[in-house]
């Protein structure tokens, strides 16, 4: 009797979803070829990321940190740690920065940069590495110093200079002074936040000299570190060649000086550890500063989320050394999100473009992962998705592995440019936040698309095995020696075999140099190369981080249709 | 007061007032409670909120903290009792218990004192009197001097012929207060002044008296109990030999190796002495036993029930207090000499707030953290603060007193032994290390008892680890607070994370690329232990301390307790941590090791709104003085200065008494040279560590 309680309309209730009915399937054949030579493969290249971020933790080296640390100053990372709330993390952005950029080694552009809390505050850190050249700004230290400002500015946190620079480095002057993009930015836009009501808070824990001199001054409130502290638009050396004055350091810019008579500075240090501790205070009384609503974007957060149900770690072998080689990015989305559960959009169309709703860390977002090359169907769908997220205020995960538009007669005469460029106008400006991890390719006009750094996204980082360019190395070298030949053809002059060749293969060499992630990343075309088993983790940051402020509403251009 | 009298004199005692505090208090309430008595707490305004007030079902402010001005007040204590209507007064022991005016003021106005008749309590609180009753009872007595000539030509004279090394006492009061042995005849004079003056001021008479003293005896007592009809019998013995500054530390019943007929020979003895002087209720009769010669002789009897008195109720399974309420009212006694049985050895271990090393000295301070050990069916806590109570210095420092019972010494010794260990004091310094050596001494184990035990045993007992293995084992303990500490964090930050960013205090800290890790800084008594974590990412502790290294797995059970694995042994650690002195002090317990860390200030720990401040002023107060620096060794009054700025002194030489918990401590000078810088006048209180003077040497 019991079995006639099973009717078919009690089958075909949707109010009630079986759990687990959205999640993903594993997705990886681990006894496939590819899944144990990509294994293989990835070991060596992560361990390769891994010894050079050891290699920029040594700072500028043992001789120059066992200076730095005789004069009672603590390493930029190791102050952070301090400031930072205990047993919380932090979001270190852009750790190769100047990585292989300069004929002098520059680990980490000079310059510290991460996210953290401290008394439950997220904060933009921004902390000079007197190890390294002295804390000078090359031209990569003043973009690194730029860009944290941008996402301090675009999240609103707080922002805490620690200051130890000997200010802008003055061979490369040309590269550091005068342009927009340039050391003055790093005052205008302290003076914009200020007003913004972003709290600037500097430590003065060395040398703040000419140009970083207003880096304190323009702070809304600053520390100086009694002896170790100096503030001047002039030191010493300069004073005297100009008005024949000798003075000391101390006296003419020290802690004393600033704190006591000339009030540059506002809270006087005992040492270190003191300015460290004034620092966490000053944030502590910060309260609501910096807040517009908070919380507000925090709607739908669970704080009860699940863990994937498939080991992160396997990401790792899921990234492509080969980017010639496909792999369903349905399986890296399993290992990303809660529970790896993941709502599809439009499954059955445009299937070259993944999109759907899932959670990381309780924190709604929509993903939108490459499944190869953009076709017509695929933008539209991806347009779509985005519009869908803006209107929900939901943020935007961007998982890029992307060759780019299909090209052809076909896909021309339907119109590929015109589907490419909604796509491009939907992501362009959306409001929301938006996250792109380059996990592959990215490749021409499929980087516009899937938001890459020009599309501005608040964050965009690369797994290491991950490769940048406006096209391969072998279609450009084809194209680049086709031209040549045309060109040589008119000018009649005949080019071997070999000699093509070559020329191509020194052009595919250059191309792959150029389009590396570490090549990517010494730039700052991106915030870091992060290892693909943090994924899932640095994505979760990255939206908590992006969600310190009230939403705002997206109002797209036009679509042409 | 006549018809109160006459209306209350065959009623029983149905509410009872305790003119007592601490642990005693609480002890004495627990019995009446069971018994359905109702309880009247009687407090001085240090003890407003203390435990011993919050047991009681009604308690009443008598004064002041000075005891003089309260637990000494007998007409607001009488007027406490009136208030309540209380039927009956136990005095428990110290202040007014072996007061014959007070027990008398209490007949008088018509309330029961709970203790022996004012006439015995007299005539065995004179101690020379006590002597001679009890010579002529028969009882066996030590040579000496009980006269009433006090004059010190004639002491001198008298001590001379009893020979040295002799004992100076008061004959009034106990507990070691101005006790003296004198080695020889040069010391007699300052010994003898000094003994009057802690006499006087402990209990109000000078008269001293003169006693050869026996150089290896064993302290035993015997607890006797009589009824109002005139029956006395003993509860066998107790063994009190270990004593420091005078005073019972470690006491244990019974006896340990002594027969059966001496047993009874020293019952005998106790129950004539008791019945010489008609008495009644609980009391104790102290012997001291010579081991050289197996003599005993009778010492003193103390009129009120002992501090000791659990350890006894542990063997014979009976409630003293509830036999004290019994005999109070008219009952006889319940059981015979026959029926007392007699089960199991007992220890019992007093816990004091004191600083061992500078001798026992009492301490003072706030109980920051206090986890007595669990109670138990053979573990006793008898106990009258709380965790936050203070220990002042108006009364005695005594923490708790553990007692435990065991089939048989050996099995109690254990007992005892891991009791102690577990027993956890952070705030102020205790003698819980120093109990437990004593009780772990081979000696102890072999009941080699007598009253010299920790004079005699005193480099085993003060040194007994090596200054570099103690140093390991602290950098040990170090590394464990330092994974307990970040493994508690973490269990906060789970449960509230600060700003509501919880995927920002996950466990391990997240770094890109990167182990999160941190800097800790402890202070281990002089040394500076730099420790540097790393969060591993299967969530252990990997913990660097110079050329160490150890990896420590963390399981937070809750609040202060810990699982911790390390070097392959798992092990229970409890963690203590309270702000004082403006610096943070960490306490960690584990097995047999406790040590104390104090953190660096800085950067705050948990959030310390207090962090500037105290880093601005912890240069201030350095605890090293110039050499020559006298300072005040505890807490306390300033007696006598008996020197002069300018005044030329010898090392050694005294130079300022002060007094402390009613004992009187004579600082000396540390060198020979000039007194100069005396900060202090007689009369004065003065804080512990205070700067009194400086000696420069010439």
């Amino acid at each position: 009797i019991s079995f006639g309680m099973i009717t078919p309309s009690s089958n075909r209730d949707f109010s009630i979803q079986s759990p687990g009915h959205n999640v993903l399937p594993d997705g990886i054949d681990r006894t496939s070829d590819s899944f144990i030579r990509n294994s293989k493969e990835m070991e060596s290249v992560i361990s390769q990321l891994h010894s050079r971020i050891y290699q920029v933790t040594q700072g500028g080296g043992a001789e120059a940190i066992k200076r730095h640390r005789s004069r009672n100053k603590l390493l930029p990372r190791e102050r952070i740690d301090r400031l930072l709330d205990s047993s919380s993390s932090f979001l270190e952005l852009s750790q190769l920065a100047g990585h292989e950029l300069y004929e002098e080694s520059l680990p980490s552009g000079g310059i510290i940069t991460g996210i953290g809390p401290v008394h439950g505050k997220l904060c933009m850190f921004i902390a000079n590495d007197a190890t390294v050249k002295g804390g000078t700004y090359y031209p990569i230290t003043v973009k690194k110093h730029l860009r944290a400002q941008e996402i301090a500015s675009k999240c609103r946190l707080p922002c805490i200079y620690l200051v130890d620079s000997g200010g802008a480095f003055l061979p490369k002057q040309a590269e550091v002074f005068p342009d927009k993009e340039n050391f003055g930015r790093v005052f205008y836009n302290q003076a914009i936040m200020s007003s913004e009501g972003i709290p600037q808070i500097a430590l003065v824990l060395g040398s703040c000299t000419a140009g970083g001199a207003y880096i304190p001054a323009m702070a809304d409130e600053s520390v100086m570190v009694k002896g170790n502290g100096t503030i001047f638009l002039a030191g010493p050396p300069l004073v005297k060649a100009a008005i024949g004055e000798e003075v000391s350091s101390e006296d003419l810019g020290g802690a004393d000086v600033h704190c006591k008579v000339s009030g540059v500075s506002d809270y006087f240090a005992q040492d270190e550890i003191h300015a460290l501790s004034i620092g966490r205070n000053i944030v502590k009384n910060l309260h609501m500063a910096g807040n517009e609503g908070h919380f507000g974007n925090l709607q739908g957060v669970v704080s009860d989320y699940k863990e994937p149900l498939y080991d992160v770690k396997e990401l790792q072998s899921i990234a492509p050394t080969d980017l010639k080689q496909s792999f369903d990015i349905r399986s890296l989305i399993a290992r990303v999100v809660d529970g790896s559960e993941f709502d599809e959009f439009k499954q059955l169309y445009g299937t070259t473009l993944v999109t759907g709703f899932g959670r990381i860390l309780g924190q709604p977002v929509g993903i939108i992962g490459n499944n190869g090359v953009l076709f017509h169907e695929s933008a539209l769908k991806g347009a779509h998705f985005v519009e869908l997220c803006c209107q929900r205020n939901i943020p935007l995960v961007f998982l890029q592995n992307i060759t780019g538009f299909m090209v052809g007669s076909k896909s021309e005469a339907n119109g590929i440019a015109k589907a490419g460029a909604k796509m491009v106008m939907a992501v362009s400006c959306a409001k929301v936040p938006k996250i792109t991890i380059v996990i592959g390719g990215s490749f021409g006009a499929g980087n516009y698309a899937m938001c890459g750094r020009a599309y501005s996204p608040n964050f965009m980082f690369f797994w290491p095995n991950a490769k940048i360019g406006v096209m391969g190395g072998a279609q450009a070298a084809g194209v680049m020696s086709d031209i040549e030949k045309s060109k040589n053809k008119k000018k009649g002059i005949q080019w071997s075999k070999e000699e093509e060749e070559k020329s191509k293969a020194e052009f595919v060499e250059a191309y792959d140099r150029e389009s590396s992630a570490y090549y990517s990343t010494a730039r700052l075309w991106d915030d870091g190369v992060i290892d693909p088993a943090d994924t899932r983790k640095i994505i979760g940051l990255c939206i908590s981080a992006s969600s310190n402020r009230t939403p705002e509403t997206t109002r797209f251009g036009v679509f042409r249709m | 007061t006549d018809s109160r009298n006459s209306d209350k004199s065959n009623r029983k005692i149905e509410k009872l007032l305790i003119a007592n505090r601490g642990e005693i208090a609480c002890r004495i309430m627990r019995t009446a409670k069971r018994l359905g008595i109702q309880t009247v707490a009687v407090y001085s305004d240090a003890d407003r909120h203390s435990l011993h007030v919050k047991s009681a079902d009604e308690a009443v402010r008598i004064g002041p903290p000075p005891a003089r001005s309260s637990y000494l007040n007998a007409s607001s204590i009488i007027e406490a009792a009136v208030r309540t209507g209380a039927q009956a007064i136990h005095p428990g022991y110290g202040f007014l218990s072996e007061n014959a005016d007070f027990a008398q003021l209490c007949e008088n106005k018509g309330f029961t004192f709970i203790g022996p008749p004012a006439s015995a309590i007299r005539e065995m609180g004179d101690k020379s009197a006590s002597k001679r009753i009890m010579g002529a009872a028969g009882v066996p007595l030590v040579p000496g001097y009980h006269g009433h000539e006090q004059d010190i030509d004639v002491m001198k004279s008298e001590a001379d012929k009893i020979g040295y090394p002799l004992l100076i006492k008061p004959t009034h009061g106990g507990g070691g207060k101005g006790m003296r042995i004198v080695e020889s005849p040069k010391e007699f004079v300052d010994a003898f002044l000094g003994a009057q003056r802690e006499a006087a001021a402990s209990f109000g008479v000078n008269t001293i008296l003169l006693e050869k003293y026996i150089t290896r005896p064993r302290h035993i007592e015997v607890q006797v109990f009589g009824d109002k009809q005139g029956n006395v019998v003993y509860l066998y013995e107790r063994d009190c030999s270990v004593q420091r500054r005078h005073q019972k530390i470690i006491e244990e019943a019974p006896a340990p190796d002594i027969l059966s007929d001496f047993r009874s020979r020293l019952g005998q003895a106790a129950v004539s002495a008791a019945k010489a002087v008609g008495y009644h209720n609980a009391g104790t009769v102290e012997f001291i036993v010579d081991t050289l010669s197996g003599e005993f002789y009778f010492m003193e009897m103390n009129t009120r029930l002992q501090v000791e008195h659990p350890v006894t109720e542990m063997i014979v399974g009976q409630d003293l207090v509830e036999w004290q309420i019994r005999v109070a009212n008219g009952e006889s006694l319940p059981l015979g000499q026959s029926q007392i049985p007699i089960s199991g050895h007992a220890f019992e271990a007093r816990i004091y707030a004191e600083n061992v090393p500078r001798g026992f000295l009492p301490a003072t301070g706030v109980l920051e953290y206090y986890r007595p050990i669990p109670v138990s069916e053979t573990v006793r806590v008898e106990t009258g603060v709380e965790e936050g109570d203070t220990v002042s210095m108006h009364y005695d420092p005594m923490i708790a007193k553990l007692v435990v019972w065991g089939e048989n010494r050996t099995s109690a010794l254990i007992k005892l032994k891991d009791s102690l260990s577990k027993f956890q004091v952070a705030g102020l310094p205790t003698n819980i290390e120093f109990l437990y050596k004593l009780a772990n001494h081979k000696a102890f184990e072999n009941a080699e008892l007598e009253t010299h035990f920790i004079d005699r045993f005193k480099h085993d007992l003060f040194d007994s680890v090596s200054a570099e293995s103690a140093y390991d084992n602290a950098k040990h303990s170090a590394a464990l607070v330092a994974a307990c500490i970040c493994e508690k964090e973490h269990t906060l930050f789970n449960k509230s994370p600060p700003g509501g960013l919880s995927i920002w205090y996950t466990h391990p800290p997240f770094r890109p690329n990167l182990h999160a890790t941190r800097t800790l800084e402890l202070e281990w008594e002089n040394d500076n232990l730099t420790l540097s974590i790393t969060y591993l990412p299967n969530g252990n502790y990997l913990i660097k301390m110079g050329e160490n290294t150890v990896e420590v797995t963390v399981t937070h059970l809750g609040d202060h307790d810990f699982r911790v694995e390390a070097n392959g042994v798992t092990k229970n650690v409890n963690l203590a941590t309270y702000f004082k002195d403006e610096s943070e002090h960490i306490h960690i317990w584990h097995g047999l090791e406790h040590y104390e860390f104090r953190q660096k200030v800085g950067i705050d720990l948990i959030d310390n709104n207090n962090n500037i401040e105290t880093h601005q002023h912890r240069n201030h107060e350095s605890h090293s003085h110039p050499p020559g620096t006298v300072t005040a060794p505890m807490a306390g009054l300033v007696v006598k200065v008996l020197v002069e700025n300018g005044t030329k002194v010898e090392e050694g030489q005294p130079m300022l008494v002060m007094e402390a918990m009613k004992m009187e401590h004579v600082l000396k000078a540390p060198t020979s040279g000039i007194v100069s810088g005396i900060k202090v006048t007689p009369g004065q209180q003065v804080s512990d560590n205070n700067v009194l003077f400086h000696v420069q040497t010439a």
